[in-house]
């Protein structure tokens, strides 16, 4: 028997906004099942997101959830889990949102490590404003405000995670529906800041623009699949040979103190000498 | 045994918003309003509160936001850099209905300017800063204990009419020690936000009861509701531009303009028999005091309109306390704002406005306001 979606979701907010192609969708089903299989109660779940295509998730979904201004999400999150550490708090953003207007709180949300799940809808575009070039975006691809072709490297989702301390990095496509379900519950299930970034497609605003790697929506999807190395592959790998490939898995999965849990302590110690 | 204390105003309204329950502080540091950040951070754990010292000012005013929806009495404390920053999450609030408390120890400007001077020159911008139509609570104390009630109030305010709040508040009453007596628990009454009293499938997040204003239920409570910054309709899920988003911004509007009785207060000296009544609010309403006690020695009908809360603006008290006057004088830290108000509420009653402006980032002495006052008398 199929999952059953339905009480998960707010089925009168359908249709959703998401044209056809778009793999967000995938995303938005593999955390419903990695929440469902997380076993948490629905009343003490809190998806909080910015703005954009991937910001609009929350909306469709049966929990406590909060669409807020762009690129804020992790910081109105940190706030909402200080503040109730019961709670289990998830982020959906797209790459614009996280690691451009999002940048900052990203990086200090990386390094405080408070036990919060942050998914990356990483589509390597804006969608929702028309198709502007994101830090994603690959050097040389076409997009509204990348013409003659883009400038530049793109910034990594996962490097910047790691770099900055987050205690849970993975990465992988939205082609790889069960490793993205099963990521997304790793990362609810950690103790500490997770970060997934999920490679998602946007035909409308990205691919038609990019004809050279994609004919068709799913083309995007078969790219995802040609193209992913798995990261004990890839550690064997020339940057020549990875040039041009996505690559998967968990890179990085470690137990360091965690805010709230800090926090609770020094109020404990303060208290005791008082 | 009363509990006396010679302390700071930025200090008194750290003590304030413990007072008045908040148990959420997320800042930033700046000056002149660091310290109310410092005496949370060491007061707050005392309670079970949380403080956090965020990345920037624009992430302080998102966690406050965040505690607040679940379920905390929250407030960041900044000045004119860091508030031009928490505008854009100052409108999220707005339009999201969620209660806080943001002081501006206000500084001189524009940009960097004044860092340790006091300026009363982001007076318009707590009423129009963050962009669209918005209504907003702006509370001006003028003394330490002030610094105290006002916060006090201010989250009252925020409480009762699930709204943003701004103590305006400036470098001069930031920074000034003086005597306050810290007010008894129970002393001043505390508002709690109302909750929903219907069960969670009935429930309407944003439709707005008699007072227009709607319960709040918390994160985790169990009714799972939309939060969203745009246009929404009263279960809080986006909605596209026609008469549904127009009555949205009405009932938001209403919640504060007809419930004016609430919120405006005013202290008003000696104005019975006052000939020039002086406007002025914060620090420039302590020079104009002394003016006003040196303008009476010298047989000189001078009164006070200050109000405390200056949006929404005191429209009625002043045109009643000004109904007899023959001047008025406003006084402010700034090249003339808050004196286009006055004008506005003043027009067609026959009362001649004047204003004394400086942006020098130094206060006002009394006997400047004394000079200008004669002057006005002379002319």
């Amino acid at each position: 028997m199929g999952f059953n979606y339905h009480s998960y979701l707010r089925e009168k907010m359908m249709p959703h906004i998401w044209c056809s192609g778009c793999t967000h969708g995938i995303v938005t089903k593999a955390l419903i099942r990695a929440i469902d299989k997380a076993k948490f109660d629905k009343n003490k779940v809190v998806v909080v997101s910015g703005i954009g295509c991937a910001s609009r998730m929350p909306g469709y979904l049966d929990f406590n959830t909060l669409h807020t201004t762009h690129g804020r999400a992790l910081a109105f999150a940190t706030g909402v889990k200080l503040a109730n550490p019961e709670l289990h708090v998830i982020v959906v953003a797209g790459d614009g949102d996280a690691v451009a207007i999002g940048g900052n709180h990203f990086i200090h949300s990386c390094n405080r490590n408070i036990d919060m799940t942050l998914v990356v809808l990483n589509n390597n575009i804006y969608g929702m404003t028309g198709g502007q070039r994101s830090p994603t975006t690959l050097e040389g691809d076409i997009s509204s405000t990348s013409v003659y072709g883009s400038i530049g490297n793109p910034i990594d989702v996962v490097n910047l995670a790691i770099g900055a301390g987050a205690t849970f990095v993975a990465r992988t496509t939205t082609y790889h529906v069960h490793q993205l379900e099963s990521y997304i519950y790793s990362g609810l299930m950690h103790k500490g800041f997770s970060v997934i970034d999920a490679v998602s497609a946007c035909y409308t605003a990205y691919g038609r623009r990019n004809k050279q790697r994609y004919k068709s929506a799913i083309d995007m999807l078969n790219y995802m699949k040609n193209n992913v190395v798995n990261i004990s592959a890839a550690r064997e790998m020339n940057s020549e040979e990875l040039k041009g490939k996505i690559i998967i898995g968990i890179f990085k999965d470690s137990l360091e103190p965690e805010y709230c849990e800090e926090y609770q302590k020094m109020i404990n110690r303060v208290k005791n000498k008082t | 045994m009363a509990d006396i204390r010679f302390i700071q105003g930025n200090e008194a309204c750290a003590l304030g918003a413990i007072y008045a329950g908040c148990r959420f502080f997320a800042g930033y540091p700046i000056t002149p309003s660091s310290e109310v950040a410092e005496m949370l951070s060491e007061e707050l754990p005392l309670v079970d509160g949380v403080f956090i010292q965020m990345e920037d000012e624009i992430a302080a005013m998102a966690a406050i936001i965040g505690a607040s929806l679940a379920g905390k009495k929250s407030m960041t404390a900044t000045s004119g850099p860091g508030m031009s920053l928490k505008l854009e999450n100052l409108g999220y609030a707005c339009i999201t209905e969620v209660p806080c408390v943001i002081v501006n120890v206000q500084r001189g400007g524009p940009s960097t300017g004044l860092p340790t001077s006091p300026a009363q020159a982001d007076i318009m911008q707590a009423r129009w800063g963050a962009h669209g139509d918005h209504p907003i609570i702006a509370l001006c104390p003028s003394s330490v204990s002030e610094m105290f009630t006002e916060t006090v109030r201010a989250f009252n305010l925020s409480e009762m009419f699930r709204t943003p709040v701004i103590v305006l508040s400036d470098e001069i009453i930031g920074h000034m020690r003086e005597k306050i007596v810290i007010p008894q628990e129970g002393e001043i009454p505390i508002v709690n936000r109302k909750k929903p009293k219907v069960p969670p499938h009935e429930y309407k997040p944003f439709k707005g009861e008699e007072d227009f204003v709607p319960p709040m239920a918390a994160f985790g409570e169990g009714y799972r509701y939309h939060v969203t910054g745009l246009s929404h309709n009263e279960e809080g899920f986006p909605i596209q531009s026609g008469e549904l988003v127009h009555q949205m911004n009405v009932r938001m509007h209403n919640k504060i303009y007809k419930n004016l009785d609430k919120i405006i207060k005013n202290e008003v000296y000696m104005c019975d028999d006052a000939e020039i009544i002086i406007f002025a609010l914060g620090g420039a309403a302590r020079s104009s005091k002394g003016a006003i006690r040196h303008l009476r020695e010298e047989g000189i009908k001078a009164g006070l309109f200050r109000p405390l809360t200056i949006w929404p603006f005191p429209e009625e008290d002043l045109r009643r306390v000004c109904s007899r006057a023959k001047n008025v004088l406003v006084v402010e830290m700034n090249l003339g704002q808050i004196v286009f108000e006055v004008e506005r509420v003043l027009s067609c009653m026959g009362v001649k406005i004047d204003g004394m402006f400086d942006s020098s980032g130094e206060p006002f002495t009394p006997l400047s306001i004394v000079r200008r006052v004669k002057e006005i008398f002379q002319r």
